[in-house]
C-alpha cells in the first residue's frame, strides 16, 4: 500500500497545481472518485482512500438559528498519505473527523472510504480522541484488544496481537494497569495500540498530542511517524499547532473558521524525519500562520465576545448518532 | 482508635440504656424485654431453625425480585434515557411513581396472582424496579458521550455496545441508584412478608407479636437490620471500591 502511495503519479486531483498562494475554496470541476472504474489492482491510486464532497453541516444554536458549520468541504486523501488539516479552535475540525468516522452525520455532501458512501462506523476508519477515549474499566490489555474482540477475533489470536501492539508503543509491561495509573503519553499510546490493533486502513487523530507536555510529544512524534512509515496507514491528523502539522504531514489542508472551509492545501516537501525546531519546518509553520492570521483574530475575537460562554459549539451535540 | 473508642461508648450507653429501663421494669417484660431476653430468643430461633429458614426464604425471594428488576430496569431506563419521547412521557410517570408506597401493589397483586409467592415478587419488583431505572437512566446520562463514541467507533452495536461499553461505562454512575433498589426491595420483602404469612422473616416477625413475645419481635427486627446491613456494607461498597480503584476515582 505504501509504495503504491509513493509511486503515486502527479495527476491527483486536488494538490497538484498553484500551491501558493491560497486556492479558492470551492474548486470547479473535478472527477467525482464514484465515477472513477475500479478495475483490478490500479483502484488503490485512482479511487481516493477517502474522499469528501461538498461536505457540509449545520446545526441549530442555542438562541435556535441555523449555523453553518462546515461549508462545501472537499478534500481527498491517497492511500499511505499523512495529512494534517490545521484550523483555529471552533472552526469545524474534529467534527470533520467525526463524519469521516461516521459518528455524526453531515448535512449534505458526501463522505467517500473507497468508493463508497460512509454509512455509520466502521473499523476500517479508528478515530483517536484528544481525551483518549480509553474504557476505564479495562486493563491496558482489554483496552488494546476490545476492537478485535467486537469483531470476533478468536481469543489466542487477540492476545498475540495486543502483545504485538502493546511492544509497538512500548507498554509491554504495563499490560495489566489500569488507565488511571498511567501518565497522559503513555495513554495516548495506549489508544493509538488500541486503534492500530483493529487493523483500520484509516486513522483519525483528533488533537491527540494536544494536552501533553513538550518532550511526551516530541517522543510521540517519532514514535507516530515510525508506526505510520512502518504500517502504510492512512492518517487524517487534526490540530491546531501548525508547526505539528508540518512536522508530520505530507500535506497541510488549512481551515477557514466559521463556517469551517478549505482555505487552502499545502504539500510539505521537506525530508522526513523532520524536527519541530528545524528552521525549514519553523519557515513553513510562518507561511501557515501568515495566511490563518486572520481566522485566528476571528476565531479569538468571537471567543472574547462570547465570554464565559461554552467555546466548544454545538457543533457535535446535537447531531450524535446513538 | 478514637473512632472507635466513641462507638464503644456511644453502644454501651444505649445498651446502659436499655438494660435500666427494663430493669426498671415500668413495663411488663413482655411488652418491654431485657437484652438477655432478646439475646435468647436469638439463640433458640437459630437454635431450631426458624431464623435459618426464615432468612433462607426471605433472601431468596429478595433476590429473584432484586434480580428482576435489575433486569426489566435496566432494559426501561436505557429505554427513557436514550429516546426522546419515552423521556418526556415516561420520565415524569416514573418520578411520580416512585412516590406511592411498594404496599399499595399489594391489594391489586393478590387480585392478579392470588396468595402467593408471586403477589411478595410483584411487590418487592415495583419497590424496586423504579429506583433501578431512575439509576440506570441517570448512569446512561451522566457517562461521558466519548465512552459510546469510542466503542461504536472500534465496532461495538447493539447488544454488545450496551453490554461492554454503555453498562460498564455507566455503573459508577448508577451504584448508589442500585443501592435505593435493593433497600427499598428489602423493605418491600419485608412489609409483604407481614401480611401474608408464609415463612420469611416478616412472618416470623408477625408470630412474635401473635404470641406477644416481644423478644422475638426485636431479635427478628435485629436480623432484618443486620441483613440489610451486611448487603450495603459488604456488597455495595465492595462494588463501590472496586469501581474506585479501577476508575482511579477518590473515594467520596
Amino acid at each position: 500500500m505504501s509504495t503504491d502511495a509513493q509511486k503515486f503519479p502527479t495527476q491527483f486531483p486536488i494538490p497538484v497545481e498553484p500551491r501558493f498562494p491560497v486556492r479558492p475554496a470551492s474548486p470547479g470541476k473535478k472527477i467525482s472518485p464514484l465515477s472513477v472504474g475500479r478495475s483490478g489492482r490500479a483502484v488503490s491510486s485512482e479511487v481516493a482512500k477517502v474522499g469528501l464532497s461538498d461536505i457540509c453541516l449545520s446545526y441549530h444554536s442555542q438562541s435556535g438559528e441555523q449555523l453553518l458549520a462546515l461549508d462545501r468541504i472537499n478534500l481527498q486523501v491517497r492511500a499511505g498519505e499523512f495529512v494534517c488539516v490545521v484550523g483555529p479552535s471552533g472552526c469545524g475540525k474534529s467534527t470533520l473527523l467525526h463524519l469521516i468516522a461516521g459518528l455524526h452525520s453531515q448535512t449534505s455532501g458526501q463522505v467517500l472510504v473507497d468508493g463508497k458512501p460512509v454509512q455509520g462506523p466502521g473499523t476500517d476508519r479508528i478515530l483517536i480522541f484528544q481525551e483518549h477515549g480509553l474504557f476505564p474499566w479495562l486493563t491496558v490489555g482489554k483496552n488494546v484488544e476490545f476492537g478485535m474482540k467486537m469483531k470476533g477475533v478468536p481469543k489466542a489470536e487477540r492476545a498475540e496481537k495486543t502483545r504485538h501492539y502493546l511492544r509497538l508503543v512500548h507498554l509491554t509491561k504495563f499490560e495489566n494497569s489500569y488507565i488511571h495509573q498511567l501518565s497522559g503519553g503513555m495513554r495516548q499510546r495506549v489508544a493509538i495500540a488500541r486503534a492500530l490493533a483493529t487493523e483500520p486502513d484509516v486513522l483519525l487523530m483528533d488533537e491527540p498530542f494536544a494536552a501533553l507536555d513538550a518532550q511526551t510529544r516530541d517522543l510521540l512524534h517519532d514514535e507516530l511517524e515510525r508506526i505510520w512509515s512502518e504500517s502504510g496507514r492512512t492518517i487524517i491528523f487534526v490540530t491546531h499547532n501548525v508547526r505539528e502539522a508540518i512536522r508530520l504531514g505530507d500535506r497541510v489542508v488549512l481551515l477557514t473558521f466559521r463556517p469551517g472551509r478549505v482555505k487552502s492545501e499545502l504539500p510539505v516537501e521537506l525530508p522526513r524525519p523532520r524536527h519541530l525546531e528545524d528552521p525549514a519546518v519553523a519557515r513553513a509553520a510562518r507561511q501557515i500562520l501568515d495566511q490563518l492570521r486572520d481566522e485566528i483574530n476571528r476565531s479569538l475575537e468571537v471567543e472574547y465576545n462570547e465570554g464565559v460562554k461554552p467555546r466548544v459549539e454545538p457543533e457535535v451535540e446535537g447531531r450524535t448518532r446513538v | 482508635m478514637k473512632r472507635a473508642a466513641r462507638y464503644i461508648i456511644f453502644y454501651a450507653a444505649l445498651f446502659g440504656l436499655w438494660t435500666l429501663l427494663a430493669e426498671l421494669k415500668i413495663w411488663p417484660p413482655y411488652l418491654f424485654p431485657t437484652p438477655w431476653g432478646v439475646a435468647e430468643a436469638l439463640y433458640t430461633g437459630f437454635q431450631d431453625h426458624t431464623y435459618w429458614i426464615a432468612i433462607r426464604v426471605s433472601m431468596q425471594r429478595v433476590l429473584i425480585g432484586y434480580g428482576i428488576s435489575i433486569a426489566l430496569g435496566m432494559i426501561l431506563g436505557l429505554g427513557v434515557a436514550s429516546n426522546k419521547f419515552l423521556e418526556e412521557t415516561m420520565g415524569g410517570l416514573l418520578v411520580s411513581l416512585q412516590s406511592l408506597p411498594s404496599i399499595c401493589w399489594w391489594p391489586l397483586a393478590l387480585l392478579w396472582f392470588g396468595l402467593n409467592q408471586n403477589a411478595i415478587l410483584f411487590v418487592v419488583i415495583m419497590g424496586s424496579l423504579l429506583s433501578v431505572t431512575l439509576a440506570m437512566e441517570d448512569g446512561r446520562k451522566q457517562m461521558p458521550k466519548i465512552f459510546s463514541q469510542a466503542g461504536r467507533n472500534l465496532g461495538a452495536k447493539g447488544f454488545k455496545l450496551f453490554w461492554y461499553v454503555l453498562l460498564p461505562a455507566s455503573l459508577p454512575f448508577m451504584v448508589s441508584g442500585l443501592k435505593q433498589g435493593w433497600a427499598f426491595a428489602w423493605r418491600s420483602l419485608i412489609t409483604a412478608e407481614m401480611l401474608y404469612l408464609s415463612l420469611g422473616l416478616g412472618q416470623v416477625l408477625m408470630m412474635g407479636r401473635d404470641l406477644n413475645d416481644m423478644s422475638a419481635v426485636i431479635a427478628v427486627m435485629f436480623l432484618i437490620i443486620a441483613i440489610g446491613y451486611i448487603v450495603d456494607g459488604i456488597v455495595f461498597k465492595g462494588m463501590e471500591r472496586h469501581l474506585q480503584n479501577k476508575w482511579g476515582l477518590t473515594p467520596a
